[in-house]
């Protein structure tokens, strides 16, 4: 009877909630969405696999992960921008612009390694920009910010290459996207590394809990003395940083680069840290769920690619996933609050009771 | 005196508008040799803006709830897709019926935006980058990547956005009877003034009585009408309906929006602001190329000015509540 008590005490009072979900119950263990996901990658496996015979082979998972990879590269960073309650759309214009620079420098007859470096250094310097002009107006929103620099760096990109494509780049550096150590993709190793990295650092480290603070409440971080420009400022900058990455990888696995490259990216991205878990109100939200959902939308893709279901009705899937994902937890909170369920509930205790 | 100094104070947004626009208009006139302002031109450039003009005075009322809705570009491509389908099949069926059937189509994707915003509390801009892409993976499934071409359009229905009123152009003659019945919605019946309210603070208002749940479904529902009907005049003007139609236009009408005033955390923003801020994007569009800035830096440049005028904005408003502060302490 007590512990009832505790726990209607809890649901009208958020701050409770994280003491309730430190008592360890089996239940409680097994409601996670991390379970969820891994049970939907488990159907979408086994449901690629009954369709085409050939799907459950290590070779073909392997490549099939290098489709979604560079894409993986963006979305941790991400997860901590969403986790602050911002949001970043200008990824793939960063992407664009990184790596049509690269492609230029390289071109102008920098040695390849020093254009990489640009790449990674033009990508740092978006990301600061975003990160600085949200840092000084905090009154603008990231979402109408980084539109108009997505805007922008995508429209820089094209005035510097119009409609033309930079390649023939040293035959050494499409090993980035296509080179494997022993059977494993490079990309895929450096996706693990940087996962273990973000995880240590969300869940282990001070700046992972002062990012979970400012998403619960920017005033209340900044008035118990987290330095909350910094912790904004250094998560855009590391997205940026991270987004040049993705750009050296995703020109060295198309061999070349345009102005035009990686439109639509943001979505799927989004889509993915949404999908495993980061509330986009902030403040809630893990890697390993990230890590999950990464994999379930690019199996999802991969597998429908492979049944040759259409690329409109993938983005239809992606799409409708991406709202389900949100709606769900959504959902269960507002029957919750639904009279109708109240009564119900009521009227079944009064049942009970008698 | 006091009264023309609290007039100007009250509108300084949309002056400052004016004075933009007209300092442009002079600049562009000078640099283009005469071409920019000319009856022709201007015509040409109120008919371009029209469209942009209509879809802002919807973002507003959305915007203005604190919201945002990024599908209006696939509203409008599976809207004009869907009526310029039927056209093609049904070649009598006069144009005012597939324009209110784009409408409708309109009307239940703003629906179903409203639904996931105000009843599942799903963060609006998670909710519409969504449903962008179900409107535009639905627009290319019943299209099944074909296009609607000039051909299967009646020349009736293409009448719609080439005739004209009294001189004016059809288009024109419709985004100001849509800013005059926005004027009065915003400004003159409860329901617009509920929309200011939940923009201002959704709590506030709920404990003062306003279901802000349908406030800001019907919001988004606006919206959806709003950007069919566009969708369909839009589809009408090129004379081509594809899976294409209308990518990436929302950005151009936010950027209308927040040219006008409107502020995206809710609750500010009035509609002569947003029909100066739409003409204002629409001027650039079209003086751009007459001064040959090459297509190349049009994007950059439409960029930048979005992200300085918002960054003014907020100087301004800094400024405008240190003021406030100040008088208060005397």
């Amino acid at each position: 009877m007590a512990k009832e008590f505790v726990k209607q005490a809890v649901r009208s009072d958020g701050s409770r909630e994280i003491a309730a979900e430190r008592q360890f119950s089996i239940k409680s263990f097994f409601m996670q969405w991390e379970w969820m996901l891994v049970a939907i990658l488990l159907i979408i496996n086994i449901i690629n696999t009954c369709l085409s015979p050939n799907y459950a082979n290590f070779n073909n998972i392997m490549n099939a992960m290098r489709d979604f990879l560079d894409k993986a590269i963006i979305v941790f960073p991400m997860a901590f921008v969403i986790l602050l309650g911002e949001i970043d759309i200008s990824v793939a214009s960063i992407m664009a612009l990184s790596s049509v620079l690269m492609g230029m420098a390289y071109q102008a007859g920098v040695p390849m390694p020093l254009a990489i470096g640009i790449a990674l250094l033009v990508g740092t310097a978006c990301g600061f920009i975003n990160g600085i002009i949200l840092v000084k107006f905090p009154e603008l929103s990231s979402m109408i910010v980084t539109l108009s620099t997505q805007i922008i760096y995508r429209g820089i990109a094209s005035i510097l290459l119009e409609t033309k494509s930079v390649g023939g780049f040293p035959s050494w550096f499409s090993q980035f996207g296509w080179g494997k150590v022993g059977t494993i993709p490079i990309i895929l190793i450096f996706v693990i590394i940087e996962a273990a990295f973000f995880a240590y650092v969300l869940h282990y480290t001070k700046f992972g809990r002062r990012t979970y603070a400012m998403g619960n409440s920017v005033t209340v971080s900044r008035f118990s003395g987290i330095k909350t420009d910094h912790v904004k400022l250094i998560i855009f900058t590391v997205l940026g940083l991270f987004s040049g990455i993705a750009a050296v990888f995703l020109a060295s696995k198309m061999g070349s680069v345009r102005p035009d490259v990686a439109k639509g990216y943001e979505l799927d991205i989004i889509a993915m840290v949404v999908l495993g878990g980061v509330a986009s109100s902030g403040g809630k939200g893990n890697i390993l769920g990230t890590a999950l959902a990464v994999l379930v939308i690019g199996f999802l893709r991969y597998g429908l690619g492979l049944v040759n279901v259409t690329s409109q009705v993938i983005m239809i899937i992606v799409g409708a996933l991406l709202i389900i994902a949100v709606a769900i937890p959504n959902f269960r909170e507002s029957i919750g609050k639904a009279n109708w369920y109240i009564k119900l509930t009521s009227l079944v205790k009064q049942t009970n009771e008698r | 005196m006091e009264k023309v100094k609290k007039l100007v104070l009250s509108n300084i947004r949309e002056i400052s508008l004016i004075l933009v626009i007209i300092i442009l208009s002079i600049f562009v006139q000078y640099r283009s040799g005469g071409k920019f302002i000319t009856v022709e031109n201007i015509s040409d450039l109120m008919t371009e803006t029209a469209i942009l003009a209509i879809l802002s005075a919807g973002m507003m009322v959305v915007i203005i709830t604190a919201g945002i809705d990024l599908s209006i570009g696939s509203v409008m491509a599976l809207a004009g897709m869907v009526g310029t389908t039927v056209l093609k099949y049904n070649k009598s069926m006069p144009s005012v019926v597939i324009i209110l059937i784009a409408m409708v189509i309109g009307t239940i994707c703003g629906l179903i935006n409203g639904t996931l915003v105000a009843k599942l509390k799903i963060l609006p801009i998670i909710a519409t980058l969504g449903m962008m892409n179900v409107f535009r993976g639905i627009t290319y499934l019943i299209s099944n990547g074909k296009w609607v071409m000039q051909a299967d359009m009646t020349p009736q229905f293409m009448g719609i956005a080439t005739g004209k009123l009294f001189g004016i152009n059809n288009l024109v003659v419709m985004a100001m009877i849509i800013y005059g019945i926005a004027y009065i919605f915003m400004n003159y019946t409860r329901t617009g003034r509920k929309i200011y309210a939940v923009g201002n603070s959704e709590e506030s208002a709920r404990v003062s009585g306003i279901k802000t749940d349908k406030t800001i479904r019907l919001a988004y529902t606006i919206m959806g009408l709003v950007a069919g009907f566009a969708g369909i005049l839009y589809v009408c003007k090129f004379a081509v309906a594809q899976g294409e139609t209308a990518v990436g236009y929302e950005m151009n009408v936010i950027a209308a929006c927040v040219l006008g005033g409107v502020s995206v955390s809710g609750g500010t923003g009035r509609v002569p602001g947003v029909l100066l801020g739409a003409l204002l994007l629409g001027i650039l569009n079209n003086a751009m190329p007459l001064i040959k800035i090459s297509s190349f830096w049009q994007e950059a440049i439409r960029g930048l000015i979005i992200l300085l005028s918002i960054i003014a904005n907020s100087l301004i408003q800094r400024n405008v509540q240190a003021k406030a502060l100040r008088r208060r302490n005397i």
